[in-house]
């Protein structure tokens, strides 16, 4: 592992919850880590297998889906089709040899700024210890 | 003038090679518009020195049918990319690793480990394994093709003018293949030969053809589990098909023998990753319950959402 690699973390963030709660942690100021980048879709049922999949041959190092909590889905149930989706891709990924760890599936409603950063921070850590992607390797 | 045809067969079972010869009489009538310059290793006495002898762009359509595995077949089918106007990666093998690309999910070493040691049928006591390389008689040096650590797609290798998909193409595909190729009256470059519909358009089982609503499904099952009923869509009796995202260039010949589709034909247009459609639309369709039932059933979703294109797949191995 060279010593200037830094994570590349992709966060598909849903507009009505997870993206409104990294705008909220911006302006209270609460900060997280800059490795993580975020990509705005309209609900989190947008998002199909095949976008983690381009993420992590592009290069992510860490890949999390942020949707709204169950019951809270503006379409009514794009998060319960995003979560059943994940269910399964994260255990293909699995045997794929990539480590669970690397993909996630978070709710983080739009009011909750401090969630957003804290998961953030920890997710960042997370994949430090895991280190580079294995399909960089 | 009858067009110079060759057929190879690289790391496949030869059912597509049999494909071709089920179209019988249509064959032979083909054969009159069709002059064999090569097919190995089944059917025509030619060698490889004398595939190596021909002129470039002298053969005016090669057919594929396997993956690519070994050093010898990567070499031919080199040699064929030169040799032929026209190269088709022909089934599921060539046009996406098929069964043997499998493979992707497992070592060289765990596959020697199986093949030469562990399966029941091997009685190896001097623990022997194939070497490229082994000299007889202290004089006579014999030679074995490498194997690589990753089984490829044709394209992968090679340029490819066209894929066909099928484990094998179906005859009635076939016949239009070669009427196509006979009158060469060929799609544009790079394409798949397809109708273009899916499984689900073709099959009889189909709701939306019968008028009925499509459900969301309770209950996941094997093949294994029961019969399923001979007329109603598979995927609402819990059976996984696969028939939404695959080319139905069959006429989907598996619901019509009361099996689900597993993707051989290929992928609709549109589909990047088989597997990551295949999960994007059963989680359309299965019930929270159902997608945890899936899970415990079965013990490898790669090989079931794969069982066909893992090679070609985003992630086209196991890392
Ligand atoms: S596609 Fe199927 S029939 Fe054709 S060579 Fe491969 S395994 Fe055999
Ligand atoms: S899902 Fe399968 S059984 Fe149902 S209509 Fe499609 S191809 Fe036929
Ligand atoms: S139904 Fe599906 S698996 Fe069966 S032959 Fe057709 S494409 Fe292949
Ligand atoms: S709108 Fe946020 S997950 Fe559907």
């Amino acid at each position: 592992m060279s010593e200037e690699w830094e994570p590349n973390i992709i966060v598909i963030a849903c507009n009505w919850c997870t993206y409104q709660a990294a705008d909220l942690a911006g302006s209270l100021r609460y900060s997280y880590p800059p490795t993580v980048k975020v990509v705005r879709v309209p609900c989190s049922g947008r998002v199909e297998p095949e976008f983690v999949l381009e993420a992590l041959i592009n290069g992510a190092d860490g890949v999390l889906i942020g949707g709204c909590h169950p019951g809270d889905c503006h379409y009514k149930e794009g998060n319960y089709k995003a979560l059943r989706r994940f269910k399964l891709l994260h255990k293909l990924l699995t045997e794929l040899g990539i480590e669970p760890e690397r993909v996630r599936l978070e709710w983080i409603g739009g009011s909750e700024g401090l969630k957003f950063a804290e998961v953030m921070k920890e997710f960042d850590a997370t994949i430090r210890k895991l280190g580079p992607n294995p399909l960089k390797r | 003038m009858a067009l110079k045809f060759a057929f190879y067969l690289a790391a496949g079972c030869a059912g597509c090679e049999m494909a071709l010869v089920d179209l019988a009489d249509r064959l032979i009538d083909a054969l009159g518009d069709l002059e064999i310059v090569f097919w190995a290793p089944t059917v025509a006495d030619i060698k490889y020195k004398d595939l190596e002898a021909m002129p470039d762009k002298s053969i005016d359509i090669a057919l594929v049918d396997g993956a690519i595995r070994l050093s010898e077949q990567e070499h031919i089918v080199k040699v064929l990319r030169k040799k032929a106007k026209i190269l088709v990666a022909f089934g599921a093998c060539a046009a996406m690793g098929g069964i043997p690309g499998l493979a992707n999910l497992h070592t060289k070493d765990e596959i020697f480990e199986t093949v030469y040691f562990n399966t029941y049928s091997t009685d190896n006591p001097d623990g022997v394994v194939p070497q490229t390389k082994c000299v007889v008689d202290g004089k006579y040096e014999l030679t074995l093709p490498e194997f690589w650590n990753e089984v490829k797609a044709l394209h992968q290798v090679v340029d490819v003018d066209y894929f066909v998909g099928g484990c094998p193409p179906h005859h009635e595909h076939v016949a239009k293949i070669v009427e196509a190729i006979v009158s060469g009256n060929l799609p544009p470059k790079g394409s798949w030969i397809t109708d273009g519909k899916s499984v689900c358009d073709v099959c009889p089982r189909n709701p939306a053809n019968k008028g009925e609503t499509r459900e969301t499904v309770k209950e996941v099952k094997r093949t294994i589990e029961g019969i399923p009923d001979e007329e109603r869509c598979l995927l609402q009796q819990g059976y996984l098909c696969f028939g939404p995202i695959t080319q139905g260039d069959c006429g989907a010949s598996c619901p019509k023998v009361n099996i689900p589709c597993r993707g051989c034909g290929g992928p609709l247009p549109g589909v990047k990753d088989f597997g990551a459609r295949a999960i994007a639309s059963l989680a359309s369709i299965l019930e929270d319950s159902a997608v945890d039932q899936l899970m415990e059933k079965y013990p490898s979703l790669a090989k079931l959402f794969y069982r066909y294109s893992l090679p070609v797949a985003t992630i086209n191995k196991r890392r």
